[in-house]
């Protein structure tokens, strides 16, 4: 056994595990937050994604050794406090979870998307999206919502750049 | 007592359940208390402070906080809004004045609280109006007491009772006690469908929320005090058991306590495995891949799916028992000017839901058990768990969680008595998790079906003699040993004979085929694959009648039915009498069965002489009445897309006695880059029946993709799976 210190949504957390312990069971055991998922544990399926320092990664491909002190970990309940993050709210407004056993995953992997690509295409959601699984089949609804949070994304950045300077020109 | 009796739900407790639907629900005062339930969100006892129960799915409190259960397990399918809804249409509450809890098998509940079959809706529909309507008028009573006004002259809205000349206006909670010592009405006035708010609309789920923020508890989640981690090493070959293991190394890995033997009972099928008990789940899968363990294969290591095909290919031979029929079939088939015969092939298949089998359990000091997990079947547990481990139904807690996808998989409550047998065995709370591995390979699959079918054409194009043969093991027999081979098991022979294609002369029959695997429902289960077989052969004769797909289906159904109307909305919302452009083709197929009614028309574009494209899926659902629209739409779409995986995608085969498939990579689903663009259009237009939702969308998929390839290609497909990037001719 090792201690580590791990910092998860902003908050500092010391545990102690065997090294090779995949981040996925730390975060869903150690650190108590059940939001991220095990489903194949061959990082096949998507649905234990969370960020590491930004990026998307498969926690369950993620050894805890491999982590540094000093790395940000994001999981699904640290995006947002009050469940209004803008994808989170595109997805209520579109209904997408069926049993949403999978969303999670399919939220952290569309949050890293939009950071990455604020307006794709069809053809780069599909790219980007594709290492997420839905058995219940809500992939078109998922394709919907990403497209209705990068317009809400566009809409509040040109909201913000209509300060009087911008809108004289 | 039977196995089968004992381990799983059968499709006769679904006819029983759907028999007694009407008369099943006891209005009256219960002495239930919200404390007594399980929350799904929670999977704790934090439910509201105690109550006044109006039936034992409404509780007020004086608070004026509302809670009502919903006793049909959420899987995906969207019971957590579309059965409490249907109370509180009848209540008069808004969707943001209640809280909604999920049973737990309780006996007040009664014994239907499962999802499956497509039953959950139809099946509540009128028993929670009514359970709504009377709380209703108790309260309204009440109120009218108190003002000493006639209850004539009140009506209530939002939560609240209004006295209409007045002006007068008092809370629920306010009213809830003395409303509850009032007599329940026997036959409440139910509201005009013209008057609903709520239902008929596209009213957000409650559980959407929770699940986009990570809030929602599956069973997987479950967190008990004390509690340890358990993996199990079950024997790879079906049939066989164990022989001796040795934990030596096992016992060395950190974390690992304890390793024993496990027995995991489901129908005929009875194994022993190994179980890794630790303090956290890595350590647990450590520990199982350090074992090492010598298995009794006891010969079933021959078996083999070409060899067990090839067994049914021979069995096809047999006449077989009658399904049902009628004219003469041999007689006209006999003089037809063109006979047509061709033989169909489907796999076994995976359910696959993302969450694992997994459950939680605590056998406790006092002989009592606790225990949490993601269900289709509460009732059942409570039925048939007690007795395998001498227990009472009331020494057992069931908490039920939301399911990460269910499909018919968790109809079966073979984890659940594996979990059992640990936690009896060691007295503390386990938490059993399979990996995916495990829920790919060990079953139980959706049975493999062939179909020897034969068609008779007059000489004026018309089809004057229909043979549908099935060849297949049965669900029925493997969960049943003593059930009689030898006769007819319509389970296996679903909607065969039950379409509304007006055919002169049939006969439709079956083979048993043996098997030893393990197998169960599957979303729309034996009618995923007959309807492939059925409706592709009837697209095979329709060209050699020389006539459109469309046009000869609709030839046979001169009388209104409920299948005429479901295509002629596809041929209309398809524009299919508007010819594609070169290099497309569209197919359409219906099915008619014990779940529902839907149809699909599917355009496909050539890609190359021997791989197409699947563009557009355009469905038609017939319902009678629709709850929630937009759910309904949502479970369409994903029939469609469970339905082209089973259909182009692997499915389950066997080598060595053992499943060839492990994970996503070999036993793939479809993903979100292969999707096409779906469109679904509801008919409810309020038949007297209302009919299911969560299946009917699936059977018409692979007959309609396989007839669009055939249209774009000229390639027939009578074999699934089939990879729709390299057809076979």
């Amino acid at each position: 056994m090792k201690t580590y210190t791990l910092t998860i949504n902003g908050k500092r957390t010391t545990i102690e595990a065997e090294p090779d312990t995949p981040m996925l069971w730390v975060i869903r055991d150690y650190a108590g937050l059940k939001g991220t998922k095990f489903g194949c544990g061959m990082g096949l399926c998507g649905a234990c994604t969370i960020h590491l320092d930004g990026q998307p990664v498969r926690s369950c491909q993620t050894p805890v050794s491999a982590v540094k002190a000093t790395s940000k970990i994001t999981t699904i309940e640290g995006i947002s406090a009050n469940v209004d993050h803008v994808v989170q709210k595109a997805w209520i407004e579109e209904q997408v979870p069926q049993c949403g056993y999978c969303q999670s995953g399919q939220i952290m992997s569309a949050v890293a998307l939009l950071k990455s690509n604020p307006n794709p295409t069809d053809d780069d959601i599909d790219t980007y999206m594709a290492g997420n699984i839905c058995r219940c089949g809500t992939y078109n609804r998922i394709r919907k919502a990403i497209h209705s949070a990068a317009a809400t994304l566009k809409t509040e950045a040109g909201t913000v750049k209509k300060s009087p300077k911008q809108a004289s020109r | 007592m039977s196995a089968q009796k004992n381990t799983t739900v059968n499709r006769r407790d679904f006819l029983r359940y759907a028999g007694l639907s009407g008369t099943a629900f006891v209005l009256g005062i219960s002495s239930a208390t919200a404390t007594d339930m399980a929350t799904v969100q929670t999977l704790r006892s934090t439910a509201p402070n105690p109550g006044y129960t109006f039936t034992p799915y409404i509780i007020i409190e004086k608070s004026g906080k509302i809670t009502l259960f919903n006793s049909k397990p959420e899987i995906g399918q969207g019971t957590f809004q579309s059965i409490p809804v249907l109370i509180a249409e009848e209540l008069e509450l808004a969707p943001d004045q209640y809280t909604v809890l999920q049973t737990g098998g309780e006996s007040t509940f009664g014994d239907a609280q499962f999802s499956g079959g497509s039953f959950s809706v139809r099946s509540s529909y009128n028993d929670m109006r009514k359970a709504g309507a009377a709380a209703k008028e108790m309260l309204i009573t009440a109120a009218g007491k108190q003002w000493g006004v006639p209850a004539s002259e009140c009506y209530a809205e939002k939560a609240t009772v209004v006295h209409k000349p007045s002006g007068k206006r008092i809370g629920y909670g306010e009213l809830a006690e003395a409303a509850s010592r009032l007599e329940v009405p026997k036959s409440p006035v139910l509201k005009d469908p013209k008057d609903f708010k709520l239902i008929g609309k596209s009213v957000k789920r409650q559980d959407v929320p929770l699940k986009v923020s990570g809030k929602a508890v599956f069973g997987i989640d479950a967190d008990v005090p004390g509690m340890v981690y358990a993996s199990v090493e079950h024997c790879p070959v079906f049939g066989a058991t164990l022989k001796t293991y040795d934990k030596t190394a096992t016992m060395k890995i950190a974390g690992v306590e304890q390793v024993l033997e496990v027995e995991r009972v489901f129908g005929v099928y009875k194994s022993t495995g190994v179980a890794v008990i630790a303090r956290n789940y890595w350590a647990a899968l450590k520990g199982r891949k350090a074992l090492n363990v010598a298995w009794d294969y006891q010969g079933k290591e021959a078996f083999n799916s070409a060899g067990y095909s090839q067994s049914l290919r021979d069995l096809a031979k047999k006449e077989g028992v009658l399904d049902a029929g009628a004219g003469d079939f041999d007689k006209a088939f006999g003089e037809a000017g063109k006979k047509i015969e061709a033989f169909y092939e489907t796999p076994f298949v995976a359910h696959s839901p993302m969450e694992a089998m997994n459950c939680t359990a605590h056998w406790k000091a006092d002989n009592t058990l606790e225990i949490w997990t993601s269900t289709q079947v509460p009732s059942d547990i409570l039925r048939d768990l007690p007795p395998l481990f001498g227990l009472k139904a009331s020494d057992v807690t069931l908490h039920t969680a939301f399911s990460g996808g269910g499909f018919g998989r968790r109809l079966a409550i073979d984890f659940i008595i594996e979990a059992v047998n640990l936690t009896k065995a060691i007295k503390k709370p386990v938490k059993l998790i399979w990996t995916r591995e495990d829920d790919t390979q060990l079953g139980p699959f959706r049975p493999q079906t062939f179909s020897a079918m034969k068609g008779g054409i007059s000489a004026d194009g018309k089809l004057v003699a229909f043979q549908h043969k099935v060849i297949s093991p049965t669900i029925m027999s493997f969960l049943n040993p003593a059930n009689d081979k030898t006769k007819l098991d319509q389970t296996m022979t679903e909607g065969i004979s039950h379409q509304a294609y007006e055919i002169p002369n049939t006969k439709n029959l079956f083979v048993y085929a043996d098997i030893h695997v393990p197998m169960f429902w599957w979303r729309s289960v034996t009618s995923s694959t007959l309807a492939f077989s059925h409706e592709c052969f009837l697209d095979e004769l329709a060209h050699a009648a020389g006539k459109d797909p469309m046009a000869f289906r609709l030839g046979m159904l001169t009388k209104d039915s409920d299948t005429k109307r479901v295509l002629q909305k596809l041929k209309e919302v398809s524009n299919w009498d508007t010819p594609l452009p070169k290099g497309k083709g569209r197919g359409v197929a219906q099915w008619d069965f014990f779940a529902g009614l839907g149809g699909q028309v599917i355009e496909v574009s050539r890609r190359s002489d021997n791989s197409v494209k699947i563009d557009k899926v355009y469905a038609v659902i017939d319902l009678g009445t629709v709850v929630n629209p937009d759910n309904v739409k949502a479970q369409v779409e994903g029939a469609v897309v469970m339905g082209i995986t089973a259909a182009i995608k692997n499915g389950i085969t066997f080598a060595g006695g053992k499943t060839e498939q492990s994970n996503f990579h070999d036993n793939p689903v479809l993903r979100i880059n292969e999707m096409p663009a779906i469109e679904v259009h509801i008919l409810a237009e309020g038949g007297k029946n209302i009919k299911g939702v969560g299946e009917p969308g699936l059977p018409p998929v692979a007959p309609a993709l396989a007839n669009a390839i055939f249209a774009a290609t000229g390639i027939r497909v009578r074999k699934m799976p089939f990879d729709i990037d390299n057809l076979n001719a």
